[in-house]
């Protein structure tokens, strides 16, 4: 695995000449195809999908299929007339979509797309003579770049709603940014369970310690609970339904972008379907091996990049299929979810397999260990559940007295 | 440039690249759109009525005390990612201290629940 903290895309290693500099631009570019040709297929999937569930037709004129939808919407937005209300914060206003976008491209950096992972070329192909990894960037601590890039993505949604200088965006902004930073918590500790077993904050390293088949993934070795908890974390990061509470258009208009006309709206729109592409991308890097998979027939090196495409697809249908789905939570409920269920079990969870690491590197019975942390974790859950009823009730009883 | 930072060579042409995205597609809106300001179109929406007082009224407190929470947990990270990465090399005695830390944590966040601050009222 090498040192954690090389990081250590084998591009660098020669130094730095025209061939790299050329290899980087290249693998920019391609990223960066990737993300907008998924954007773009994205916004039509989950119009078309949505329709589709909801017994209507959807789009199906512009193109096949009505595949240009999205095309036609941006050149559409393109010619609209902006609008910049007079008491808004002229520079922040024109700053928040370059600060909402940016976070959404550069998480993408740290997933890899593909590359032959548990062989001896440990997921490098070789272009133009040099090798290098199928993912845009290796940053060393790739785990901890994925959760700074979601709280720089709260900027962009904050600074949006106040600089807007009007009621319903800034009320918007603010639940939104609560909504953010709260299940951001969770988001970090059920990471952390991955970088337990893995020993690394690459993103490469999580990935190619999974690479030694189906039941190598990390989604089975952390024991499902952190996958559970990272996908609800990640929905509400998401502000995706059903904790969409920050474009609650019955009482917040259109959330923290209603003063937002023309393609500066379009960019939040952009942002928003990226970063849900983005976010599928991470559960896959960090819980279903990447582009780990069988190569069935032909070229070897296509495979783990169909995989890669194939497991994301799952996760970019979940999410329709829960917005189709789900009603909206209330936002004392998701506050609940958040700060009294997700994070109290996400931090249980660490201590319990961080004993079951421990009890394996010192030899100690490891069923034992798995025995007595669950125990506590379950008379913990049990003495909490009790502590909050009997809250209730006397809660009930000094109400009823009043 | 030193070894550390040449992964991020990467990341910060990509960064440009996001920008360029952004920065091309509102130049080119600039180019096209129409321009036909008025005193309406600049006033701040609110449901179609003429917008009532300041925006900075009152919010709830609520917020705050959500965001002085997250401080906390946030910075538990800085402590917890460390011995994450390090786990054996700190072995029984890392996992013990680990344990007390989390639950003196966990504490702080019983004792903000017995105070009722997670009750959204």
């Amino acid at each position: 695995m090498g040192d954690p903290l090389q990081g250590g895309d084998p591009i660098f290693i020669g130094g730095i000449d025209f061939g790299v500099v050329a290899l980087v631009v290249l693998k920019v570019l391609i990223g960066f195809t990737f993300v907008m040709v998924g954007v773009i297929f994205m916004i039509w999937f989950e119009r078309k999908l949505i329709a589709d569930m909801q017994n209507r037709i959807g789009p199906n004129r512009a193109g096949k299929w009505g595949l240009l939808q999205t095309l036609a919407d941006g050149i559409k937005l393109i010619f609209k007339e902006d609008l910049m209300p007079n008491k808004a914060d002229r520079l922040v206003f024109r700053l928040a979509p370059y600060l909402t976008v940016a976070p959404a491209f550069l998480t993408f950096t740290i997933v890899p797309i593909g590359g032959l992972f548990g062989t001896g070329e440990n997921g490098t192909i070789e272009v133009f003579g040099y090798r290098t990894f199928v993912q845009v960037a290796d940053p060393p601590i790739g785990v901890l770049f994925l959760l700074a890039m979601s709280s720089v993505a709260v900027y962009g949604v904050m600074l949006a709603g106040w600089s807007s200088g009007s009621k319903y965006p800034l009320l918007g902004s603010v639940r939104a940014s609560a909504q953010m930073v709260s299940y951001e918590a969770a988001l970090g500790l059920s990471v952390v369970a991955v970088v337990l077993l893995t020993g690394s904050l690459s993103t490469h390293d999580i990935v190619s310690a999974q690479s030694g088949g189906f039941a190598d993934w990390n989604i089975w070795r952390t024991g499902v609970v952190p996958f559970l908890v990272f996908c609800i974390a990640a929905t509400a990061e998401l502000n995706r339904p059903p904790f969409d509470l920050v474009e609650a258009e019955q009482e917040l208009v259109g959330g923290f972008h209603t003063e937002y006309s023309s393609m500066r709206f379009g960019m939040f729109y952009l942002a928003e379907f990226m970063n849900t592409i983005t976010m599928s991308a991470i559960i896959v890097t960090l819980f279903l091996g990447g582009p780990d998979g069988p190569s069935l027939f032909g070229p070897d090196i296509i495979w783990p990049t169909i995989w890669f495409m194939g497991k994301l697809f799952i996760f970019l249908f979940t999410f329709v299929w829960l917005r189709a789905t789900l009603p909206r939570f209330r936002y004392d409920q998701l506050m609940d979810l958040g700060w009294k269920r997700l994070i109290p079990l996400s931090l249980a969870w660490l201590l319990v397999i961080g004993a079951i690491r421990i009890a394996d590197d010192e030899g100690w019975n490891v069923a034992l260990v798995i025995g007595i942390s669950l125990a506590s974790c379950v008379v913990g859950a049990l003495a909490l559940v009790g502590a909050s009823r009997a809250g209730r009730i006397r809660r009930r009883a000094e109400e009823a007295l009043r | 440039m030193s070894e550390l930072l040449r992964a991020y060579l990467t990341v910060v042409v990509f960064l440009a690249a996001a920008g360029m995205l952004v920065g091309v597609s509102l130049g080119m809106g600039r180019l096209l759109r129409p321009k036909r300001p008025s005193a309406q179109k600049a006033m701040t929406y609110e449901s179609g009525v003429d917008p009532v007082g300041s925006i900075f009224g009152q919010s709830q407190v609520r917020y705050y005390i959500f965001a002085l929470l997250f401080v906390m947990f946030d910075v538990e990270a800085v402590f917890i990612f460390p011995w994450a990465l390090g786990l054996e090399v700190y072995g029984v005695f890392g996992l013990v201290e680990m344990t007390i830390f989390i639950v003196i944590l966990a504490l702080g966040l019983l004792y903000a629940w017995r105070k009722g601050v997670l009750r959204w009222v």
